[in-house]
């Protein structure tokens, strides 16, 4: 079973995607977008990622929330920031953060998370120190931004992935 | 005009402040680019249009088309998944390649890598 | 009435687009990096995909939308593929 469907989830959401596409849930369509998912999770087999499990489903809708608060509250500084650079100077800045978080995924979606909010943006990640760089564009005190994004984000997704 | 005519008022006039209210925090989002000084900077402002503005327009068209002809046009939501899932993609890997360029030429404007001055590249390829 | 208002609300949105094409354009005309250049050509994609959102509105044709998914997915690779090339030189390895 696992053999033949190395990723479930995978092959799911591709044949979901494809319906969505032809917005059609003809049988034709359901048969193809299935022989698609299921050679594309083949492909995956061969790019070879790190297989995660993840764990409590709970803090993954908790951290959703929170992204998604954080996404529009942020928006709204940004467009402050951006409309009043005239009277304020914009104080922008790098922070360099140590985190401990080393499986791929939860790193990737850590990457993901900062850059989609305005306001932040991932630049590097050296895996031998683990330290993270990001620019702020609104930086009033660098250890706020890394308390912020230590409890906010490492720690859920810590819990979630190892 | 054409089918707009069909639309009740309790569905135009949040249509209409769904579009003004997305156009409006794209063209923000797009002012950051002139106005900002740095390119790291204005690496944050395309995302003003990225999220809130495609999110509010999509929205905007989804309620247009699920009041006035009766299906939901799922166009909209695969738009805004793709643009959602890619746009970060894009902008950390532009963010990279610019500080990659940046410490190429020696720029003090911004951080040295931690280890070392080789400026390899291939550690930090998330 | 109530028609004028939100034929005039999606034209008053399109011009705001416009100029935010033209914010971008700007920038990618005048941008004094390479990388400049390139933000600037991402978020016009992703301004244009938003107008061609707002014609669909205006006229009902399912082709807009077409139209916008594949601006969306085009311009995410060419701008990955230009970000690539700024990095390493190549776009393929």
């Amino acid at each position: 079973m696992r053999y033949w469907f190395p990723y479930p989830l995978l092959s799911l959401s591709l044949l979901a995607l494809w319906l969505l596409i032809n917005q059609s849930l003809s049988p034709g369509h359901i048969v193809l977008g299935t022989m698609l998912g299921i050679a594309f999770a083949w492909v995956m087999v061969n790019l070879q990622p790190d297989k995660t499990r993840l764990k409590t489903f709970g803090r993954i809708v908790i951290l959703t929330g929170h992204v998604a608060v954080d996404v529009v509250r942020s928006n709204i500084a940004v467009m402050s920031v951006i409309l009043r650079t005239k009277t304020r100077p914009v104080n922008s800045g790098f922070v360099a953060i140590d985190i401990s978080l080393r499986d791929e995924n939860a790193l990737a979606l850590l990457a993901c998370i900062l850059t989609a909010t305005p306001g932040t943006a991932w630049l590097e990640f050296d895996r031998q120190t683990g330290v993270l760089l990001i620019h702020v564009l609104d930086l009033q005190n660098g250890q706020n931004w890394i308390d912020l994004i230590k409890r906010r984000y490492e720690a859920p997704l810590k819990e979630i992935f190892e | 005009m054409n089918h707009l005519t069909d639309l009740p008022v309790w569905a135009a006039i949040p249509v209409c402040i769904l579009l003004l209210l997305g156009s409006a925090i794209t063209l923000a989002g797009s002012m950051g680019l002139i106005r900002l000084k740095t390119f790291y900077g204005r690496l944050h402002a395309p995302t003003l249009g990225a999220s809130a503005g495609t999110i509010l327009i999509c929205l905007a068209s989804m309620i247009t088309f699920a009041v006035l002809q009766n299906r939901w046009i799922i166009h909209e939501v695969l738009i805004i998944v793709f643009v959602i899932l890619t746009t970060p993609v894009t902008l950390m890997l532009l963010g990279q390649s610019a500080l990659y360029r940046d410490r190429i030429e020696g720029s003090n404007d911004v951080p040295r890598k931690a280890t070392g001055e080789d400026a390899d590249t291939s550690a930090a390829d998330i | 009435m109530n028609e004028l208002f939100i034929i005039w609300s999606i034209l008053a949105s399109q011009v705001l687009l416009g100029l935010a094409m033209g914010c971008a354009l700007f920038r990618m005309a005048r941008g004094p990096r390479a990388q400049d250049r390139i933000l600037g050509l991402d978020a016009l994609y992703i301004n244009a995909m938003l107008l061609l959102l707002t014609f669909g509105v205006r006229t009902a044709n399912s082709i807009y939308f077409e139209a916008a998914l594949i601006i969306a997915l085009l311009g995410f690779v060419s701008s990955i593929a230009f970000a690539k090339f700024l990095m390493r030189g190549e776009v393929i390895e």
